[in-house]
């Protein structure tokens, strides 16, 4: 590149006053965006990825400050520039988008105004063309009804449309670099492809720069020219995407790339080749009896729903029924069966029943119309509220999506594992207890020396173990996995997917792993499950249904999986 | 919208009626003979007799209640033993004077808290945090009546700024005809502006007691908010976008940090009407508060009852009031009904 580059950040170092001394978040950096180019930055969380796009920005936190180096955009000393200036260059020169749309907007002003706030304060507009120019922005960013969705608030917007609102945020007064933070974390596979190629579509049009920050390699190296990969707060490899995929030089992007799953790859695979297993990888194997009775047998089973908004007429609270439109089924009618030992995915986007499904699986959530039939016996008539107390629970478990929020946080790791021994186990003896903590500890590969600490001072692999181990605490025979791996990195999930398998294999237990993530589905589960709109697609062995799709609901879910330049 | 506003009116007028059971619980099923308090310590056993049969007392418990129901549509709170006066005239004399002191108080906390606290939290850890916080915690550390002494020994006794604290209005004036009952407003009705001036100077000190108790929560409150809310995604959104720092924490933080606050006030506001029957003795404020007091000490239970309901009734509107403001700013309540 001959010309001048329109962002250089040259051996920036950005550091964090914090109770326990100085941080440095990112250090010595350099990064040179051309005009018109897409930069992706990749990395794990803690590598600094976001903290560099805040530092080019200049909105740190009040804690955090640029301590070394220069960061010149085009012309502009962005380390020294007075705050008044660098307003001006907010969102009228570069703007920003970011990961959770719907918390990035104003949640009581309408989308509209927000984006006239914009237009008004770098004056793109004057007050008689003002509401105009914001209808128009909507229109870009394709949403449909602009004029009515102008007045809509964030909370009655789907998230993929809030994601959309905040695009036209950012590129409402036609800045000339756009820096996109996780866009798209959150967002299901079909909605983040039409998002991120509104983004394409629209910087492309007005010659835009943009930096592409995000954790998964596959989505930077489907959109950008170049990749950044970082490693805590360091730039290990700058490199075209068409080259980092074929010839990834530094030993960490090897490792990421790695532990990314991918078609045609195993559990294993996922693993460097020096990595040590957890003691139930080298337990004697289970294998699946196919001719026995199936343990979960799941026969119509119905979820519905009052709509929102609707309010009961007076003839329904006299038992009248209500009408049809008022009603809305979540859960439409499903069957499947889970064999003892097997593991079945159940995918999906959001809003299609798959947890709502997994819920009153669990006993946690009655049904409206179907069999559950657990065992042999009907557990689906069982009342939710009953179900916690009785013997039939211990046989049932479930890991949750968030590690962080599905543990108390004044517990200990230790008791966390210990409340289901102490409620259902009966064992109630201190040190049995504890000798049943430490002997799950190990088996899901968590140092014994850590039961001791509270969910904080763990990391988010080892807080995913806890729950891992309170679940299997009870010998269940069915775990239901409710995308167990969704908030970890990649490097940690490939651990935890390892785990998840080889507990599997060695305790003999059935999985229902419910996801959207179609690539890790794959790995673990011997059969598949395609959801939609409450009802089931397709269904299959995993094989079947992801190789080879017979529905075109599953083949444009499949299409819609960033892939890497070949 | 309306189905909303008339669910919620429905819990309002449920909240009354619950405390016209309560209060009429309170003076029935609480130990003590009423009929031999108002027969006096004098009477003789058949003239107690004679009194319970002339106010029903020897009557079964609930045709007392539908009597004492009745009683209260046709606006008959009882007669005062100690002014002699039917309780609900006294009661209208008197709101007035402890309504204007309380939202005197309250305004002036308002005006002063929520902008300390906003300060607070912009600029958090600066010297104008630390010196919220003191002045928050000292204001609540000190009981009123003793805020409401020390005040009226500065500013009246030492400095000789503050008129004697004694009433609503120097003796040598006199009130303004009434409209409002609240002498500042009547006094600007009636374009008297020396009344107006009068009346404010004796409404200073108490307001000031008042306001300086009430200072804590709504400022810490104010504080608390706005930080949750400057750290949040949106407000990060609105800094991206190079909006103003005024329009940052006024339009996007402010408002939104406004939600709990105002939960605040309906709580400081019935500390207030606690903290009101105090200061209205510390400053012979003829306001209801101290009526219910001197009821009180009498044994007059017709006037505490009056009190009693008439103050739930104002709490259960003003919580009304608060629960629709909520719908006018935060949209989601509108929605989710």
């Amino acid at each position: 590149m001959s010309e001048t580059p329109l962002l250089e950040i040259k051996d920036v170092t950005v550091e964090f006053a914090t109770r326990r001394g100085i941080v440095r978040a990112v250090e010595q950096i350099n990064i040179s965006l051309g005009k018109g180019e897409t930069l992706g930055i990749v990395g794990e969380s803690g590598s600094g990825k976001s903290v560099t796009s805040y530092a080019v920005m200049r909105i740190l936190d009040r804690a955090g400050k640029i301590a070394n180096g220069s960061v010149v955009f085009s012309g502009i000393d962005v380390k020294n520039a007075k705050e008044d200036a660098m307003r001006d260059l907010r969102g009228r020169e570069m703007s920003m988008i970011f990961q959770n749309p719907r918390a990035a907007l104003n949640p009581i002003r309408k989308v509209g105004r927000q984006i006239e706030d914009v237009l008004k304060q770098h004056v793109q507009a004057d007050t008689r063309d003002l509401k105009e120019k914001a209808v128009e922005m909507l229109r870009q960013v394709k949403i449909a009804r602009p004029e009515e969705r102008y007045h809509a608030y964030p909370f009655e917007l789907s998230g993929g449309m809030c994601q959309r609102i905040v695009i036209a945020l950012a590129l409402a007064c036609q800045p000339r670099l756009l820096i996109a933070d996780e866009p798209t974390t959150g967002l299901d596979v079909t909605t983040q492809k039409s998002v991120m190629d509104l983004v394409v579509e629209l910087t492309r049009a007005r010659g835009m720069s943009t930096i592409l920050i995000t954790h998964d390699l596959g989505l930077a190296a489907a959109y950008c020219d170049r990749v950044v990969v970082m490693e805590k707060g360091k730039i290990v490899e700058t490199a075209l995407s068409s080259s980092i995929f074929k010839s990834p030089q530094h030993a960490y992007t090897k490792r990421l790339m790695k532990a990314t799953p991918k078609v045609g790859g195993t559990l294993r695979g996922l693993l460097p080749e020096d990595a040590e297993l957890s003691p139930a990888a080298s337990m004697p194997k289970i294998s699946i009896d196919w001719s026995a009775k199936p343990l979960l047998e799941v026969r119509n089973l119905i979820k519905e729903y009052p709509r929102q908004g609707a309010t009961k007429t007076l003839g329904e609270l006299f038992g009248k029924p209500a009408p049809a439109e008022s009603i809305f089924r979540a859960v439409d009618g499903i069957s499947f069966s889970v064999a003892k030992g097997e593991s079945v995915g159940l995918v999906g986007e959001s809003g299609c029943g798959k947890s709502t499904t997994s819920m009153m699986v669990m006993r946690l959530l009655d049904k409206t119309g179907g069999d559950i039939v657990f065992g042999g016996e009907d557990i689906g008539v069982i009342p939710a509220a009953k179900f916690a107390v009785l013997p039939q629970r211990k046989r049932i478990q479930m890991v949750f999506q968030d590690p962080t929020d599905s543990l108390n946080p004044r517990f200990t790791a230790a008791r966390a594992i210990a409340d289901p021994i102490m409620r259902l186990g009966g064992l109630s003896k201190r040190d049995a207890v504890r000798a049943r903590c430490e002997e799950l500890a190990q088996l899901v590969g968590l140092p014994v020396d850590l039961l001791d600490r509270f969910p904080h001072q763990l990391s988010g692999g080892q807080k995913a173990r806890v729950g891992i181990a309170r679940a299997i605490a009870l010998n269940p025979e069915l775990v239901i996995l409710d995308e167990p791996t969704a908030a970890l990195d990649v490097s940690v999930q490939a651990v935890v997917l390892n785990l998840l398998q080889d507990l599997k294999d060695s305790l003999g237990m059935s999985y229902l792993f419910v996801s959207h993530d179609l690539n890790v589905v794959r790995l673990l589960c011997d059969r598949v499950i395609v959801m939609r709109t409450g009802k089931v697609v397709e269904e299959g062995t995993a094989e079947e249904v992801l190789g080879s799709p017979k529905a075109d609901y599953t083949r444009e879910l499949l299409a819609a999986i960033p892939h890497p330049p070949h | 919208m309306l189905l909303r506003m008339g669910r919620r009116l429905g819990i309002t007028l449920f909240s009354i009626a619950a405390v016209i059971v309560i209060t009429f619980a309170l003076t029935r099923l609480l130990p003590g003979d009423t009929a031999a308090y108002f027969a006096g310590p004098a009477a003789t056993e058949q003239a107690i007799q004679e009194v319970r049969e002339k106010l029903g007392l020897d009557r079964p418990k609930y045709e007392q209640f539908v009597r004492y129901v009745q009683d209260l549509s046709r606006g008959d709170f009882g007669q005062s033993l100690t002014t002699g006066q039917p309780v609900i005239k006294d009661i209208a004399a008197r709101l007035p004077a402890s309504a204007e002191l309380t939202f005197a108080g309250l305004i002036v906390s308002i005006l002063i808290a929520i902008p300390l606290g906003v300060l607070a939290a912009v600029k958090e850890g600066s010297a104008v945090d630390h010196f919220s916080r003191v002045i928050a915690t000292a204001g609540v550390s000190l009981p009123v009546f003793f805020t409401g002494l020390l005040l009226a020994y500065f500013f009246y006794f030492i400095l000789g700024w503050a008129p004697s604290p004694i009433g609503r209005l120097d003796i040598i004036y006199s009130a303004p005809p009434h409209v409002t009952g609240f002498y500042l407003i009547d006094s600007l009705i009636a374009r008297d502006l020396e009344v107006f001036w009068a009346a404010l100077k004796q409404l200073i000190l108490p307001a000031a007691t008042l306001a300086i108790f009430s200072l804590a929560p709504i400022t810490r409150m104010t504080r608390a908010s706005m930080l949750a809310v400057l750290s949040s995604d949106f407000v990060r959104t609105a800094r991206a976008s190079g909006l103003s720092t005024r329009k940052v924490i006024l339009t996007y933080a402010f408002r939104n940090a406004l939600l709990p606050v105002i939960t605040t006030l309906g709580m400081v506001f019935s500390f207030l009407l606690g903290a009101n029957v105090l200061v209205e003795k510390v400053f012979a404020w003829p306001g209801i508060g101290s009526y219910a007091v001197e009821a009180l000490i009498a044994s007059d239970f017709a006037p505490v009852q009056g009190f009693v309901l008439v103050m739930a009734v104002m709490y259960v509107l003003l919580n009304l009031m608060i629960d629709l403001l909520y719908g006018v700013i935060d949209p989601r309540v509108r929605m989710a009904a």
